[in-house]
Protein backbone atom coordinates (compact mmCIF):
# COMPACT_ATOMS: atom_id res chain seq x y z
CA UNK A 1 0.00 0.00 0.00
CA UNK A 2 1.66 3.25 -1.16
CA UNK A 3 1.58 5.96 1.29
CA UNK A 4 -0.65 9.32 0.86
CA UNK A 5 0.42 12.61 1.77
CA UNK A 6 -1.81 15.37 2.19
CA UNK A 7 -1.86 19.04 1.44
CA UNK A 8 -3.93 22.28 2.88
CA UNK A 9 -5.77 23.46 0.13
CA UNK A 10 -3.68 27.26 -0.65
CA UNK A 11 -7.46 28.68 -1.14
CA UNK A 12 -9.20 28.18 2.19
CA UNK A 13 -9.61 30.60 5.20
CA UNK A 14 -9.07 28.95 8.38
CA UNK A 15 -9.26 29.99 11.76
CA UNK A 16 -9.46 28.71 15.25
CA UNK A 17 -12.60 29.94 17.06
CA UNK A 18 -13.28 29.01 20.77
CA UNK A 19 -11.77 25.86 20.31
CA UNK A 20 -13.16 25.15 16.90
CA UNK A 21 -11.12 25.06 13.40
CA UNK A 22 -13.70 26.87 11.05
CA UNK A 23 -12.89 26.74 7.21
CA UNK A 24 -13.94 28.42 4.37
CA UNK A 25 -13.54 27.80 1.28
CA UNK A 26 -12.70 30.48 -1.73
CA UNK A 27 -13.65 28.13 -4.10
CA UNK A 28 -17.36 28.15 -3.12
CA UNK A 29 -17.68 29.87 0.01
CA UNK A 30 -18.70 27.26 1.58
CA UNK A 31 -18.34 27.17 5.37
CA UNK A 32 -16.84 23.97 7.44
CA UNK A 33 -16.63 23.38 11.11
CA UNK A 34 -13.72 20.67 11.95
CA UNK A 35 -13.96 18.13 14.30
CA UNK A 36 -10.73 17.62 16.92
CA UNK A 37 -9.25 14.38 15.23
CA UNK A 38 -10.08 16.71 11.65
CA UNK A 39 -8.42 20.04 12.77
CA UNK A 40 -4.72 17.55 14.19
CA UNK A 41 -5.16 16.03 10.79
CA UNK A 42 -5.95 19.32 8.98
CA UNK A 43 -2.78 21.29 11.07
CA UNK A 44 -0.53 18.22 10.69
CA UNK A 45 -1.19 18.32 6.39
CA UNK A 46 2.35 19.74 5.17
CA UNK A 47 2.61 17.88 2.08
CA UNK A 48 5.58 16.13 2.86
CA UNK A 49 4.46 13.73 6.51
CA UNK A 50 3.00 10.68 5.36
CA UNK A 51 -0.78 10.42 6.52
CA UNK A 52 -0.06 7.47 8.25
CA UNK A 53 2.75 9.08 10.35
CA UNK A 54 0.41 11.67 11.01
CA UNK A 55 -2.19 9.47 12.53
CA UNK A 56 0.52 7.75 14.14
CA UNK A 57 2.37 10.51 15.85
CA UNK A 58 -0.41 12.72 16.01
CA UNK A 59 -3.72 11.62 15.76
CA UNK A 60 -2.95 8.27 18.66
CA UNK A 61 -0.62 10.39 20.54
CA UNK A 62 -4.18 12.67 21.03
CA UNK A 63 -6.93 10.12 21.20
CA UNK A 64 -7.79 6.78 22.27
CA UNK A 65 -8.20 4.66 19.48
CA UNK A 66 -6.14 1.81 17.47
CA UNK A 67 -3.52 2.35 14.53
CA UNK A 68 -5.97 0.80 11.76
CA UNK A 69 -9.31 2.26 12.86
CA UNK A 70 -7.42 5.15 13.33
CA UNK A 71 -5.83 5.11 9.89
CA UNK A 72 -8.93 3.80 8.00
CA UNK A 73 -11.31 6.63 9.20
CA UNK A 74 -8.79 9.24 8.38
CA UNK A 75 -8.19 7.80 4.65
CA UNK A 76 -12.22 8.69 4.53
CA UNK A 77 -11.92 12.14 5.99
CA UNK A 78 -9.28 13.30 3.76
CA UNK A 79 -10.86 11.94 0.83
CA UNK A 80 -14.21 13.80 1.73
CA UNK A 81 -11.97 17.28 2.84
CA UNK A 82 -10.11 16.42 -0.71
CA UNK A 83 -13.70 16.42 -2.51
CA UNK A 84 -14.71 19.80 -1.02
CA UNK A 85 -11.74 21.59 -1.81
CA UNK A 86 -9.75 21.70 1.35
CA UNK A 87 -6.75 19.89 0.83
CA UNK A 88 -5.34 17.62 -1.71
CA UNK A 89 -4.41 14.52 -1.96
CA UNK A 90 -1.35 13.07 -3.10
CA UNK A 91 0.80 9.77 -3.83
CA UNK A 92 3.95 11.93 -3.74
CA UNK A 93 5.34 14.75 -1.14
CA UNK A 94 3.95 18.26 -2.36
CA UNK A 95 7.29 20.73 -2.88
CA UNK A 96 5.70 24.00 -2.21
CA UNK A 97 3.13 23.06 0.11
CA UNK A 98 2.10 24.98 3.36
CA UNK A 99 3.87 23.96 6.69
CA UNK A 100 2.47 22.13 9.17
CA UNK A 101 0.55 24.84 12.12
CA UNK A 102 -0.59 24.16 15.34
CA UNK A 103 -3.21 26.57 15.35
CA UNK A 104 -4.15 29.22 12.58
CA UNK B 1 -29.11 27.64 12.41
CA UNK B 2 -26.87 27.74 10.03
CA UNK B 3 -23.47 27.67 10.84
CA UNK B 4 -22.63 30.98 9.79
CA UNK B 5 -25.15 32.16 12.81
CA UNK B 6 -23.73 29.50 14.75
CA UNK B 7 -20.03 31.35 14.47
CA UNK B 8 -21.96 34.95 14.85
CA UNK B 9 -23.18 33.48 18.41
CA UNK B 10 -20.11 32.57 19.40
CA UNK B 11 -18.48 35.16 18.52
CA UNK B 12 -20.45 37.44 20.52
CA UNK B 13 -20.34 35.12 22.95
CA UNK B 14 -16.46 35.17 23.05
CA UNK B 15 -15.93 38.66 22.34
CA UNK B 16 -13.87 38.01 19.14
CA UNK B 17 -14.43 40.55 16.12
CA UNK B 18 -14.81 37.47 13.81
CA UNK B 19 -15.09 40.09 10.46
CA UNK B 20 -12.41 43.29 10.26
CA UNK B 21 -12.96 46.05 7.58
CA UNK B 22 -9.25 47.62 7.14
CA UNK B 23 -8.84 50.87 4.51
CA UNK B 24 -5.58 50.54 3.52
CA UNK B 25 -5.82 53.93 1.97
CA UNK B 26 -8.33 56.84 1.12
CA UNK B 27 -6.28 57.74 -1.84
CA UNK B 28 -8.36 57.09 -5.35
CA UNK B 29 -8.02 57.34 -8.77
CA UNK B 30 -12.06 57.86 -9.17
CA UNK B 31 -14.02 61.15 -7.65
CA UNK B 32 -17.15 59.66 -6.83
CA UNK B 33 -19.91 62.17 -6.33
CA UNK B 34 -20.89 60.92 -3.47
CA UNK B 35 -17.79 59.55 -1.48
CA UNK B 36 -17.67 60.34 1.85
CA UNK B 37 -13.78 60.23 2.15
CA UNK B 38 -10.63 62.90 1.68
CA UNK B 39 -9.09 61.38 -0.75
CA UNK B 40 -5.31 62.96 0.53
CA UNK B 41 -3.20 61.12 2.41
CA UNK B 42 -2.51 62.55 5.66
CA UNK B 43 0.14 59.67 6.81
CA UNK B 44 -1.09 56.38 6.03
CA UNK B 45 -0.12 53.41 7.87
CA UNK B 46 3.46 51.69 6.55
CA UNK B 47 3.31 48.15 5.08
CA UNK B 48 5.00 47.14 8.09
CA UNK B 49 2.32 48.49 10.50
CA UNK B 50 -0.33 47.32 8.08
CA UNK B 51 0.86 43.95 8.40
CA UNK B 52 1.56 44.03 12.15
CA UNK B 53 -2.38 45.25 12.17
CA UNK B 54 -3.03 42.11 10.39
CA UNK B 55 -0.76 39.58 12.49
CA UNK B 56 -3.08 41.12 15.34
CA UNK B 57 -6.14 40.81 13.77
CA UNK B 58 -5.52 37.24 13.57
CA UNK B 59 -4.42 36.99 17.17
CA UNK B 60 -7.59 38.46 18.31
CA UNK B 61 -9.16 35.93 16.02
CA UNK B 62 -10.91 38.15 12.81
CA UNK B 63 -12.12 35.51 10.32
CA UNK B 64 -13.26 37.86 7.75
CA UNK B 65 -10.99 40.88 6.42
CA UNK B 66 -12.63 43.09 4.62
CA UNK B 67 -9.53 45.28 2.12
CA UNK B 68 -10.51 48.34 0.87
CA UNK B 69 -10.08 52.21 0.15
CA UNK B 70 -10.10 54.73 -1.98
CA UNK B 71 -8.80 52.47 -4.21
CA UNK B 72 -6.65 50.07 -2.50
CA UNK B 73 -4.61 49.54 -6.21
CA UNK B 74 -3.70 53.02 -5.28
CA UNK B 75 -0.85 51.32 -2.95
CA UNK B 76 2.14 49.61 -4.19
CA UNK B 77 2.03 47.58 -1.65
CA UNK B 78 -1.29 46.28 -2.06
CA UNK B 79 -0.66 42.61 -3.50
CA UNK B 80 2.16 42.22 -0.77
CA UNK B 81 -0.49 42.85 1.61
CA UNK B 82 -3.36 40.62 0.33
CA UNK B 83 -0.48 37.91 0.70
CA UNK B 84 0.34 38.26 3.99
CA UNK B 85 -3.22 38.51 4.67
CA UNK B 86 -3.75 34.91 3.50
CA UNK B 87 -0.81 34.08 4.19
CA UNK B 88 -2.59 34.35 7.90
CA UNK B 89 -5.33 32.17 6.74
CA UNK B 90 -8.08 35.05 6.27
CA UNK B 91 -10.75 34.86 4.22
CA UNK B 92 -10.22 38.40 2.17
CA UNK B 93 -12.81 40.02 0.55
CA UNK B 94 -11.80 42.70 -1.56
CA UNK B 95 -13.21 46.42 -2.84
CA UNK B 96 -12.18 48.20 -5.37
CA UNK B 97 -13.40 50.23 -8.70
CA UNK B 98 -10.91 47.48 -10.79
CA UNK B 99 -9.94 50.14 -13.23
CA UNK B 100 -6.23 48.94 -12.03
CA UNK B 101 -7.32 45.65 -12.77
CA UNK B 102 -5.73 43.99 -15.77
CA UNK B 103 -5.84 39.86 -16.30
CA UNK B 104 -1.92 39.79 -14.81
CA UNK B 105 -4.05 41.45 -11.85
CA UNK B 106 -7.10 38.98 -11.91
CA UNK B 107 -4.55 35.75 -11.87
CA UNK B 108 -3.11 37.47 -9.24
CA UNK B 109 -6.36 37.86 -7.24
CA UNK B 110 -6.97 34.52 -8.07
CA UNK B 111 -3.37 32.80 -7.03
CA UNK B 112 -3.80 34.74 -3.63
CA UNK B 113 -6.92 32.75 -3.00
CA UNK B 114 -9.24 35.93 -2.71
CA UNK B 115 -12.25 34.76 -1.62
CA UNK B 116 -14.56 37.95 -3.66
CA UNK B 117 -13.86 41.20 -5.20
CA UNK B 118 -16.35 43.58 -4.75
CA UNK B 119 -16.71 46.30 -7.20
CA UNK B 120 -18.96 49.74 -7.70
CA UNK B 121 -20.59 49.73 -10.16
CA UNK B 122 -23.29 52.87 -10.32
CA UNK B 123 -24.68 52.70 -14.73
CA UNK B 124 -24.52 50.31 -17.17
CA UNK B 125 -24.38 53.45 -19.32
CA UNK B 126 -21.04 55.27 -19.86
CA UNK B 127 -21.99 58.67 -19.85
CA UNK B 128 -24.03 57.82 -16.20
CA UNK B 129 -21.06 56.02 -14.34
CA UNK B 130 -18.34 58.16 -15.89
CA UNK B 131 -20.28 61.72 -14.52
CA UNK B 132 -20.62 60.32 -11.32
CA UNK B 133 -17.01 58.61 -11.55
CA UNK B 134 -16.15 61.68 -13.16
CA UNK B 135 -13.38 59.71 -14.91
CA UNK B 136 -14.14 58.79 -18.63
CA UNK B 137 -13.64 55.51 -19.62
CA UNK B 138 -14.58 54.10 -16.09
CA UNK B 139 -16.93 51.79 -16.86
CA UNK B 140 -15.39 50.23 -20.12
CA UNK B 141 -12.12 49.69 -17.35
CA UNK B 142 -14.27 48.80 -14.53
CA UNK B 143 -16.53 45.60 -17.45
CA UNK B 144 -12.97 44.82 -18.76
CA UNK B 145 -11.55 44.20 -15.21
CA UNK B 146 -14.72 42.17 -14.27
CA UNK B 147 -14.76 39.96 -17.47
CA UNK B 148 -10.80 39.54 -16.48
CA UNK B 149 -11.75 38.51 -12.69
CA UNK B 150 -14.64 36.51 -13.75
CA UNK B 151 -12.20 34.67 -16.09
CA UNK B 152 -10.30 33.22 -13.58
CA UNK B 153 -13.13 32.15 -11.51
CA UNK B 154 -13.40 34.88 -8.82
CA UNK B 155 -16.23 35.34 -7.27
CA UNK B 156 -17.34 38.70 -8.22
CA UNK B 157 -20.59 41.04 -6.34
CA UNK B 158 -21.59 44.28 -8.47
CA UNK B 159 -22.33 46.49 -5.88
CA UNK B 160 -24.93 49.31 -6.84
CA UNK B 161 -25.29 52.31 -5.16
CA UNK B 162 -28.53 54.28 -6.07
CA UNK B 163 -28.66 57.86 -6.58
CA UNK B 164 -30.29 60.61 -8.32
CA UNK B 165 -27.56 60.69 -10.64
CA UNK B 166 -28.29 57.36 -11.54
CA UNK B 167 -31.82 57.19 -11.36
CA UNK B 168 -34.11 53.84 -13.04
CA UNK B 169 -30.43 52.77 -13.93
CA UNK B 170 -30.65 49.51 -11.05
CA UNK B 171 -32.54 47.31 -13.80
CA UNK B 172 -29.71 47.81 -16.35
CA UNK B 173 -26.92 47.32 -14.12
CA UNK B 174 -28.72 44.03 -12.82
CA UNK B 175 -28.48 42.70 -16.37
CA UNK B 176 -25.04 43.69 -16.72
CA UNK B 177 -24.68 41.70 -14.18
CA UNK B 178 -26.26 38.48 -15.39
CA UNK B 179 -24.31 38.75 -18.61
CA UNK B 180 -20.91 39.05 -16.58
CA UNK B 181 -21.40 36.08 -14.17
CA UNK B 182 -21.41 38.59 -11.02
CA UNK B 183 -23.39 38.84 -8.14
CA UNK B 184 -25.28 42.19 -7.90
CA UNK B 185 -26.39 43.90 -4.68
CA UNK B 186 -28.38 46.99 -4.74
CA UNK B 187 -27.60 50.01 -1.67
CA UNK B 188 -29.75 53.46 -1.70
CA UNK B 189 -27.07 54.45 1.29
CA UNK B 190 -25.35 57.77 1.00
CA UNK B 191 -23.68 58.33 3.94
CA UNK B 192 -22.58 61.74 5.29
CA UNK B 193 -18.66 62.29 4.98
CA UNK B 194 -16.38 61.41 7.14
CA UNK B 195 -15.67 65.13 8.76
CA UNK B 196 -19.95 65.43 9.29
CA UNK B 197 -20.52 67.40 6.12
CA UNK B 198 -23.72 66.22 5.11
CA UNK B 199 -23.84 67.92 1.50
CA UNK B 200 -23.64 64.87 -0.36
CA UNK B 201 -27.01 63.64 1.29
CA UNK B 202 -28.75 65.84 -1.50
CA UNK B 203 -27.65 62.97 -4.04
CA UNK B 204 -29.66 60.23 -1.71
CA UNK B 205 -32.42 58.50 -3.87
CA UNK B 206 -35.69 59.78 -3.38
CA UNK B 207 -38.66 57.66 -1.69
CA UNK B 208 -40.58 56.91 -4.74
CA UNK B 209 -37.07 55.61 -6.02
CA UNK B 210 -36.64 53.51 -3.28
CA UNK B 211 -40.17 52.44 -3.48
CA UNK B 212 -40.06 51.25 -6.57
CA UNK B 213 -36.79 49.12 -5.55
CA UNK B 214 -39.04 47.51 -2.89
CA UNK B 215 -41.71 46.63 -4.40
CA UNK B 216 -39.20 44.68 -7.56
CA UNK B 217 -39.81 40.82 -6.98
CA UNK B 218 -36.04 40.63 -9.04
CA UNK B 219 -34.43 42.44 -5.90
CA UNK B 220 -36.64 41.29 -2.66
CA UNK B 221 -37.89 38.48 -3.57
CA UNK B 222 -41.77 38.00 -2.18
CA UNK B 223 -42.66 41.53 -2.19
CA UNK B 224 -45.65 41.17 -0.16
CA UNK B 225 -43.32 39.51 2.62
CA UNK B 226 -40.91 41.88 1.94
CA UNK B 227 -43.22 44.75 2.69
CA UNK B 228 -45.28 43.65 5.10
CA UNK B 229 -46.23 45.56 8.30
CA UNK B 230 -43.97 44.59 10.81
CA UNK B 231 -44.46 41.77 13.61
CA UNK B 232 -45.50 42.93 17.00
CA UNK B 233 -42.42 43.51 18.91
CA UNK B 234 -41.86 41.47 22.75
CA UNK B 235 -39.37 41.82 25.22
CA UNK B 236 -37.17 39.11 23.09
CA UNK B 237 -36.84 41.76 20.41
CA UNK B 238 -35.97 44.67 22.93
CA UNK B 239 -33.06 42.79 24.82
CA UNK B 240 -31.68 42.26 20.83
CA UNK B 241 -28.38 44.18 19.82
CA UNK B 242 -28.91 47.34 17.03
CA UNK B 243 -26.38 45.79 14.45
CA UNK B 244 -22.93 43.50 15.18
CA UNK B 245 -21.28 47.16 14.58
CA UNK B 246 -18.43 46.73 17.66
CA UNK B 247 -19.25 43.30 18.70
CA UNK B 248 -17.75 40.84 16.61
CA UNK B 249 -16.97 43.67 13.75
CA UNK B 250 -15.14 46.57 13.55
CA UNK B 251 -13.20 49.00 11.09
CA UNK B 252 -9.74 50.46 11.01
CA UNK B 253 -9.03 53.91 8.89
CA UNK B 254 -5.66 54.10 6.60
CA UNK B 255 -4.00 56.21 9.69
CA UNK B 256 -4.79 53.25 12.24
CA UNK B 257 -7.77 54.65 13.74
CA UNK B 258 -10.60 51.88 14.78
CA UNK B 259 -14.24 52.44 14.52
CA UNK B 260 -17.12 50.18 15.48
CA UNK B 261 -18.00 49.83 11.47
CA UNK B 262 -16.99 52.08 8.26
CA UNK B 263 -19.86 53.84 8.19
CA UNK B 264 -19.79 54.65 12.44
CA UNK B 265 -17.30 57.08 13.03
CA UNK B 266 -16.87 56.96 16.84
CA UNK B 267 -13.04 56.81 17.40
CA UNK B 268 -12.78 54.08 20.07
CA UNK B 269 -8.41 54.27 19.52
CA UNK B 270 -5.75 53.77 17.35
CA UNK B 271 -3.31 50.94 16.67
CA UNK B 272 -0.56 53.07 16.24
CA UNK B 273 -0.94 54.31 19.95
CA UNK B 274 -1.93 50.89 21.53
CA UNK B 275 -2.38 47.08 20.57
CA UNK B 276 -5.76 46.72 18.65
CA UNK B 277 -6.72 43.91 21.09
CA UNK B 278 -6.14 46.15 24.17
CA UNK B 279 -8.69 48.78 22.17
CA UNK B 280 -10.64 45.90 21.11
CA UNK B 281 -11.25 44.64 24.65
CA UNK B 282 -11.09 48.24 26.90
CA UNK B 283 -12.16 51.05 24.35
CA UNK B 284 -15.10 52.91 26.87
CA UNK B 285 -16.27 53.98 23.38
CA UNK B 286 -16.59 50.45 22.27
CA UNK B 287 -17.90 49.26 25.86
CA UNK B 288 -20.99 52.20 25.51
CA UNK B 289 -21.54 51.02 21.77
CA UNK B 290 -22.18 47.23 23.22
CA UNK B 291 -24.10 48.22 26.32
CA UNK B 292 -27.04 49.52 23.78
CA UNK B 293 -30.13 47.40 23.47
CA UNK B 294 -32.65 47.72 21.37
CA UNK B 295 -35.00 48.62 24.54
CA UNK B 296 -32.29 51.16 24.93
CA UNK B 297 -32.95 53.42 22.11
CA UNK B 298 -34.31 56.56 22.52
CA UNK B 299 -37.11 56.80 19.89
CA UNK B 300 -36.76 53.64 18.45
CA UNK B 301 -37.57 51.07 21.26
CA UNK B 302 -40.94 52.20 21.10
CA UNK B 303 -41.16 52.10 16.79
CA UNK B 304 -43.65 49.39 15.61
CA UNK B 305 -40.68 49.00 13.08
CA UNK B 306 -37.99 47.82 16.07
CA UNK B 307 -37.54 44.31 14.97
CA UNK B 308 -37.38 44.90 11.45
CA UNK B 309 -35.90 48.16 10.88
CA UNK B 310 -32.55 48.34 9.19
CA UNK B 311 -31.46 50.88 11.50
CA UNK B 312 -27.88 51.76 11.40
CA UNK B 313 -26.49 53.10 14.67
CA UNK B 314 -23.50 54.19 12.39
CA UNK B 315 -25.79 56.64 10.83
CA UNK B 316 -28.22 57.58 13.75
CA UNK B 317 -24.59 58.76 15.36
CA UNK B 318 -24.00 60.83 12.92
CA UNK B 319 -26.96 62.24 13.02
CA UNK B 320 -26.14 63.38 17.20
CA UNK B 321 -27.15 60.34 18.76
CA UNK B 322 -26.26 56.47 18.33
CA UNK B 323 -29.19 55.97 20.43
CA UNK B 324 -31.43 57.51 18.10
CA UNK B 325 -33.45 56.88 15.02
CA UNK B 326 -31.80 57.14 11.83
CA UNK B 327 -33.82 59.28 9.27
CA UNK B 328 -32.90 57.44 6.41
CA UNK B 329 -33.73 53.86 7.55
CA UNK B 330 -36.88 55.49 9.10
CA UNK B 331 -37.62 56.50 5.24
CA UNK B 332 -36.78 53.01 3.95
CA UNK B 333 -39.31 51.37 6.81
CA UNK B 334 -41.88 54.01 5.79
CA UNK B 335 -41.21 53.25 2.18
CA UNK B 336 -41.34 49.41 2.46
CA UNK B 337 -44.56 48.90 4.56
CA UNK B 338 -46.32 52.27 4.51
CA UNK B 339 -46.59 52.60 7.95
CA UNK B 340 -44.74 55.91 9.69
CA UNK B 341 -42.17 55.09 12.28
CA UNK B 342 -41.92 56.54 15.60
CA UNK B 343 -38.63 58.66 14.15
CA UNK B 344 -40.55 60.38 11.79
CA UNK B 345 -43.74 61.08 14.09
CA UNK B 346 -40.69 62.67 16.61
CA UNK B 347 -39.23 64.64 14.23
CA UNK B 348 -42.76 66.35 13.14
CA UNK B 349 -43.22 67.17 16.77
CA UNK B 350 -40.04 68.96 17.33
CA UNK B 351 -40.23 70.63 13.91
CA UNK B 352 -39.75 74.81 14.83
CA UNK B 353 -43.24 76.13 14.35
CA UNK B 354 -43.32 78.37 10.92
CA UNK B 355 -42.01 81.74 11.45
CA UNK B 356 -44.84 84.48 11.89
CA UNK B 357 -44.26 86.85 9.44
CA UNK B 358 -45.49 89.96 10.76
CA UNK B 359 -46.66 92.80 8.31
CA UNK B 360 -46.11 96.16 9.65
CA UNK B 361 -48.58 98.91 8.84
CA UNK B 362 -47.82 101.10 5.86
CA UNK B 363 -46.27 104.13 7.27
CA UNK B 364 -49.11 106.88 6.79
CA UNK B 365 -48.03 109.69 4.32
CA UNK B 366 -48.13 112.93 5.43
CA UNK B 367 -48.54 115.84 3.44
Amino acid sequence: MSDKYIARSKAVAARVLGGEMIIMSAVDSKLFSLSDVATVIWEAADGRTPLSEIVAKRVCAEFDVPADVAYQDAEVLVEELATRGILSISNQPVADAEPATEAL
Amino acid sequence: MSLMQELNDKALHLGVPLSAHLDITYRCNERCEHCYLDHDDHGEMTTAEIKDVLRQFADAGVFFLTLSGGEPLMRRDCFDIIEYARSLAFNVKFKTNAVLIREKEAQRLRALGVEQVQISVYSHRPEVHDAITKVRGSLERTIAAIRFLRSQGLRVTMANVSMRGNRGDTEGVHALARELGARYTLDPTITPMMDGNTSVLRLRADASEISSYFHNPALVGDVESFCAPPAPIDDQVLEGLPCSAGHTSCYISPYGDVYPCVQFPLTCGNVRQQKFLEIWQHSPQLAEVRSIRLKHLTTCSSCTHAGSCTRCPGLAYMEGNMRGPSSADCEKSFVRTGIVTAGMMARKASAPAPVLVQIAPAPTLTA
